[in-house]
């Protein structure tokens, strides 16, 4: 009795194997192909939590890099289907296939370069700081042993981590949380990109941004190594988008333009 | 296979991210070791209440006084703490804990084990109260005609008969208590769940990371299973 069920237990642990290794060689070059070929479907990862460049609205999606992402759709003749996954998901998931573009106020990286290839930067991003009043953080500086919260694998969270050590840094899922945290006093700060940085800062009370930018950084729209074409197509839409000023009017409709001046 | 290792190195050794998995390693087993312990003794506690009341409300109400109307009320007060508990996500109890009971906690390692022991403790005490209904009645008054009171019964005759009875069912609980600590990533805790997502975040490779992580969590509840196989073959023994 006991040889069978050590017998069946082997048996069941092999097909187990042997199944997760049939989904991972099946998988892959079907998602590649699919959605680009037939059907004219522009997927977009986005993770919708970070206002203003992606949030939800109602039923849909609202944001700068959506209605950038719309208007390039339009040029290509494609549809756009928006995907909101997990922000440390995006860039993997593009990898993969399983999206056609991510674009999520990324910023281009060295290390994310290794990975995936970036469209021209379509805006620029600052990284703040953002504290509760009348903090004792008065410059960058003060943050040396601070607890710093930040939203996980975003840049904020790489420069503050290799920067103030692993032991300092707290990281929730979205920056809304992150921003919870601080004002229920379990962080002393946080460090997220300077636009969602002021929609938090203007919902909730007892809040300032340092004046001081923690890092400067260019938004750009990643795509998979090996979709080339892809990236050409939109690249050449986004620069003509760039020049007729329409990519401007979605971030001025979005950014109050005395912000945008001060963010450039 | 040389490519394999020096994947596995950059994403383990470089900037010693092994380290993160070593601290969400041990952040999971503080958990989950510290949620069991609170969870079996909310579980006895309310578990003891609910069944003394279950057994005895005919005889006390008979006799009335101020002791079935005490009992009465500390059963309801269970009953709303395991309906509350085992009807709402654990997630939410964990964050509701963070955010609202314990806003100035800084750690949330205490927060989760907190949270989550109450979680089990609402399972425990079904589990542990099902044991004791089980346990045939004759037991009971064989038990009571020997001499013993009310609780020498209980600790003599009955807890242990139920002990043997619900272990498989328990050693079940802890095992899903260990998995559903993989949600402490929602407060800030870096358990093993949120470190294999970070290690995966900043290396882009998710394959390495997550299969490793499965693999801690199938080893850690193996070992438990072990453990647990091993208590009930003990505790057989005085069978026959």
């Amino acid at each position: 009795m006991k040889k069978f069920l050590k017998i069946t237990a082997i048996v069941l642990a092999l097909a187990l194997v042997a199944c997760f290794a049939a989904c991972g060689g099946n998988t892959e070059p079907e998602e590649t192909e699919a959605p680009a070929a037939e059907t004219k479907v522009l997927t977009m990862a986005t993770n919708a939590e970070f206002p203003p460049y992606e949030y939800k609205e109602g039923d849909g999606y609202k944001g700068i890099d959506v209605e950038i992402a719309e208007a390039i759709a339009a040029k290509l003749g494609m549809e756009l289907k928006i995907e909101d996954i997990a922000f440390d998901s995006i860039i993997p998931g593009v990898q993969t296939g399983k999206y056609d573009m991510g674009m999520a106020g990324l910023t281009v990286t060295d290390e994310r370069l290794e990975k995936v290839n970036f469209s021209d930067s379509y805006a620029t991003g600052i990284q703040s700081v953002i504290i509760k009043e009348g903090s004792d953080i008065k410059s960058l500086d003060d943050l040396v042993g601070k607890k710093i919260g930040v939203q996980t694998t975003t840049t904020g969270d790489i420069y503050a981590t290799d920067e103030f050590g692993e032991e300092n840094i707290t990281r929730y899922d979205n920056g809304a949380v992150a921003v919870q945290a601080l004002i229920a006093g379990k962080v002393d700060c946080v460090i997220i990109d300077n636009a969602p940085a002021k929609s938090y800062v203007d919902a909730n009370e007892g809040l300032a941004i340092l004046d001081t930018d923690y890092a400067v950084e260019d938004y750009a729209i990643c795509f998979a190594k090996d979709n080339a074409q892809l990236q050409a197509d939109v690249n050449k839409a986004l620069g003509e988008l760039i020049a007729d000023g329409t990519v401007q009017t979605i971030i001025e409709k979005y950014i109050p333009v005395e912000d945008a001046a001060a963010a450039e | 296979m040389t490519e394999f290792i020096e994947e596995l190195k950059f994403v383990f050794l470089d900037d010693n991210r092994y380290k993160l998995l070593v601290e969400g390693f041990f952040n999971t087993l503080k958990i989950t070791a510290g949620a069991l312990l609170i969870g079996v003794v909310i579980g006895i506690v309310v578990a003891a209440i609910r069944s003394s009341y279950d057994k005895n409300k005919e005889t006390m109400k008979l006799r009335g006084g101020i002791g079935y109307r005490v009992l009465a009320v500390i059963n309801a007060i269970c009953k709303v703490y395991l309906t509350v508990i085992r009807g709402t996500p654990v997630v939410v109890q964990l964050m509701i804990c963070y955010f609202i009971v314990f806003v100035s906690a800084q750690d949330g390692v205490p927060v989760a084990i907190f949270a989550f022991g109450i979680n089990s403790g609402a399972y425990v005490a079904e589990i542990f109260r099902a044991g004791i209904m089980s346990i045939d009645n004759g037991q009971f008054e064989a038990g009571r005609s020997l001499g013993f009171n009310y609780f020498q019964t209980m600790r003599y005759i009955i807890i242990p008969q139920m002990f043997k009875a619900v272990l498989p069912t328990l050693c079940n609980e802890f095992i899903a208590l260990i998995k559903e600590t993989s949600v402490a990533g929602y407060v800030g805790v870096s358990d093993l769940t949120k470190s294999g997502n970070v290690i995966a975040g900043r290396t882009f490779e998710y394959f390495i990371p997550l299969l490793t992580v499965a693999a801690i969590y199938l080893i850690i509840v193996s070992l438990l299973t072990s453990l647990v196989g091993k208590l009930e073959r003990r505790l057989r023994k005085s069978e026959r």
